[in-house]
């Protein structure tokens, strides 16, 4: 058998990422050296169509029948130099990718040397490798023609939209009692100045009336199990305390009710009844009972209060079983809380609000009614000042985050306008480190408001803030940093920019679905550009602000795109997952049960007429942690068999490396 | 029970002294899911550090086999790091638990060797921890430089 092998290194330059760095001809030279191998070529971008079609040939004309390709990372480009190998007509499994870019050329820049040694070392691993890989043909699993869709927001209705009209089954499943997420809250958005509403609840409409979407809100995801194209979802239906078929939506409980408590939709600003509903247009329009604050005083129960009978004081929380094949996480953000940040005193002066509880004074359905009005005298400022970047664009631990939260700059302008244009006398007051006025139309929108509207905007962070003790002003103190004077005015309102952060729930939304966060809390993409929508996990994308800080464009744009992307998973009907399962060897296997207890998947049986365990390649997953547990390695992975992972260990230690 | 006799000596047995600024070489077994991806991740944000490190990819941390790590010291390597997803993420749901329980036994068992418990570690590294692994590598490399060459490293010792 080892007088046949074949194997063919082909090496990559990709561009100068790698030969920029690493002797490419010495690295060929050392290619050749290695046992079995038969062919070396390198070549500019062996991912292009010239490279794909080199390794294509040598295949076709029988010089190889192992393949290693030298280049980027196999997370990276695997799938394609073996879609490549499958075109020939051989086996894609006897295919080993040796990463020389990521971990070598990229990662020691300047110890030119050492770059070249981790390369050779990682081509004798993967060629050792390779000479001990065996074909394997891919499992085909059936997808189920349904989506999950974890979150209501604007981006999670976009995407349960596009796939329902593609007759695609979607379940919506939001955590409060409404769907229309943030931009619920929102008066009107930039640059266009469309109200929000007037663009938002028409499609929340649609979502609630759609044929092909279930609608559950006020509900939670509480498990998934399986894998891509059949996952097993459990969603918690949270206790409403209100019958959904009876009741009419008439709002006579809310009137009744005796109890009040602050209204989260409007942060605070207004109070709302323990039955409620967040706010007038809410979809679906059925009461909520919240149990944290209802005192159980049965006047909304009473026959003359809700005729129709819809108050169950006993209602539980209920769990629905559903057989889903894709799901798309679009469950958005939190507001950064700025009470950290002292000096902008947030909890201790009245009027230093946020830029949501700004939002929802300018709304017409908000607390004042569009007309807004600073919380220490109910009175219409006359002078605001912004103040841009809190929690975000901050190094300083504990201060915010890093990242720039994308949407603040225009938030703030469009405020400032739309409060010029209610009072055009009143003084505004704009401090900012840059104006990143970046998207279609935003550049134009920000110069208006310069130019047209009068508002001031001042370079620089602010120092500190300070109340007048007399007329509850604010008193900014701070730096021009483009006149390079100190500056000191007074506003009567003071609103804080506040950054998007990941929610505070995204830990274990991550561990429930198994996919990656990235270093600022959001959920990490499979590649940054080119599978933007994507997750490691295959069948499970994500869209909108749960991915990165965005605007209303870019989070729809991502909910189509990662409607699109499940859409072509469940069009197909079926998709390949590779075959990497456990095997048990029952000439050897002892029955001692350990693997059993080991396997998260339960895809392990005890046949008890054999005596052997056994494994269900369905339900495994390929992880090998039974491999590793069995006692008399009578279990094997496949593509990651005992011989096959051991030459490599050899084959680096012994001949190449150590120095 | 008593505690097996091990050649105490095993460490310091030199033929050839190495040289001040030898590196040590580090054989590396990762997870595919976070910890392969996080050393992805600090080359794209092209992260510099020491050439020493070679990387054997397997699908969890939970198919580390203690022999591998033995083996490799055997062969040759001055250290060995296995590294997983953090406690809660990994993609086979529990594979690092598994790993986390096995690797003491280890520890105690290369002590009874002769062998410095701390050539083998194990990591958890995320997929966006590159930074992490960097200095990881930077730290760890500067460790075993105190300590010297692997007991088996053919190019020093005996």
């Amino acid at each position: 058998m080892e007088d046949d092998l074949k194997i063919g290194v082909y090496l990559c330059h990709c561009g100068v990422n790698i030969a920029g760095v690493i002797d490419m001809d010495e690295l060929e030279e050392f290619s050749k050296t290695l046992a079995n191998v038969s062919v070396v070529k390198q070549y500019k971008f062996m991912c292009s169509d010239t490279g794909q079609s080199m390794i294509k040939d040598d295949i076709k004309a029988g010089l190889v029948n192992r393949v290693v390709v030298a280049a980027c990372s196999p997370r990276m480009h695997e799938p394609t130099f073996r879609r490549a190998i499958e075109g020939a007509g051989m086996n894609k499994f006897l295919f080993s990718q040796a990463n020389i870019r990521e971990h070598s050329s990229w990662i020691s820049m300047n110890d030119k040397q050492g770059a070249s040694r981790i390369a050779k070392d990682h081509i004798r691993m993967e060629v050792a490798k390779v000479s001990k890989l065996e074909p394997l043909e891919p499992q085909k699993v059936k997808v189920t023609p349904s989506c999950l869709v974890i979150g209501g927001g604007i981006t999670g209705i976009n995407a349960a939209l596009d796939l329902a009209e593609q007759n695609f089954h979607v379940y919506l499943v939001e955590t409060t009692p409404t769907i229309g997420g943030h931009m619920a809250q929102l008066d009107k958005t930039f640059p266009t100045m469309d109200c929000s509403a007037c663009i938002l609840t028409p499609k929340m409409v649609d979502v609630n009336q759609h044929k092909n979407i279930t609608l559950m809100v006020y509900s939670e995801v509480d498990s998934i199990e399986g894998y891509v194209g059949n996952f097993k979802v459990t969603v918690r239906q949270k206790a409403r305390y209100v019958d959904t078929i009876k009741c009419t939506g008439c709002g006579e409980c809310a009137i009744k009710c005796p109890v009040s408590v602050p209204n989260e939709f409007d942060l605070g600003l207004s109070v709302r009844k323990a039955a409620y509903l967040p706010f007038p247009q809410a979809v679906p329009g059925y009461y909520t009972i919240d149990m944290d604050h209802c005192i159980l005083c049965g006047i909304c129960a009473d026959p003359s209060v809700c005729e129709p009978d819809a108050i169950r004081y006993d209602d539980k929380d209920k769990l629905v079983e559903l057989d889903i094949g894709t799901i798309i996480v679009s469950t958005g953000y939190d507001p950064f809380d700025p009470t950290p940040l002292k000096e902008y005193g947030f909890d201790k002066y009245d009027n230093v609000i946020t830029a949501m509880q700004m939002e929802r004074l300018l709304s017409s359905y908000g607390p004042t009614l569009g007309k807004p009005v600073r919380p220490s005298d109910l009175e219409a400022p006359h002078s605001i000042a912004f103040i841009q970047c809190v929690g975000s664009r901050d190094f300083h631990p504990g201060r915010g985050h890093k990242y720039c939260s994308r949407v603040c700059c225009m938030y703030a302008i469009k405020q400032a306008r739309q409060y010029k244009e209610k009072h055009p006398e009143a003084k505004i007051y704009i401090f900012y480190m840059d104006v990143r006025a970046f998207g279609k139309g935003y550049e134009e929108f920000y110069e208006i408001a310069a130019r047209e509207y009068g508002i001031t905007f001042i370079r620089g962070r602010l120092a500190e803030v300070y109340e007048d003790p007399i007329d509850k002003g604010i008193w900014l103190r701070g730096e021009d940093t483009l006149l390079q004077t100190p500056v000191e005015i007074k506003a009567d309102l003071v609103v804080l920019s506040v950054g998007l952060e990941a929610r505070k729930d995204a830990d274990q939304v991550a561990s429930l679905l198994s996919i990656q966060k990235t270093e600022d809390g959001f959920f990490m993409e499979a590649h940054p550009k080119l599978r933007p929508v994507d997750t490691l996990t295959d069948g499970i994308f994500i869209a909108g602000v749960a991915q990165g800080p965005k605007d209303i464009p870019d989070a729809v744009a991502q909910a189509k795109g990662a409607a699109s992307s499940a859409a072509v998973l469940m069009a197909k009907g079926e998709v390949e997952i590779e075959p990497y399962y456990s095997i048990v060897d029952a000439d050897h296997c002892t029955g001692c049960h350990s693997c059993i207890s080991q396997c998260p998947f339960g895809a392990i049986t005890f046949n008890k007429f054999k005596g052997v365990s056994e494994i269900n390649p369905a339900k495994c997953k390929g992880c090998g942690t039974c491999v590793a547990t069995c006692p008399v390695g009578a279990i094997s992975q496949n593509h990651f068999k005992e011989e096959q992972l051991d030459i490599i260990i050899r084959s680096v230690l012994k001949e190449g490396g150590v120095y | 029970m008593a505690k097996a006799k091990a050649d105490k000596n095993i460490e310091t047995k030199y033929e050839l002294a190495p040289p001040k600024e030898w590196t040590p070489f580090i054989f590396g077994i990762f997870c595919n899911w976070c910890s392969f991806a996080g050393a992805d991740q600090a080359g794209t944000s092209r992260m510099q550090r020491p050439a020493n490190l070679r990387i054997m990819r397997v699908m969890c941390s939970g198919r580390v086999e203690a022999h591998w790590i033995l083996e490799a010291l055997k062969e040759g390597a001055d250290a060995v790091l296995v590294c997983g997803c953090h406690i809660g993420d990994c993609h086979y749901v529990e594979g690092n638990f598994k790993t986390v329980r096995r690797m003491p036994l280890l520890f105690k068992m290369i002590e009874q060797f002769g062998v410095n418990p701390k050539r083998i570690r194990f990591e958890f590294i995320s997929a966006s921890e590159g930074a992490e692994l960097t200095e990881l590598i930077k730290e760890y490399s500067e460790e075993i430089r105190k300590i010297g060459p692997g007991p088996f490293n053919k190019y020093f010792k005996k």
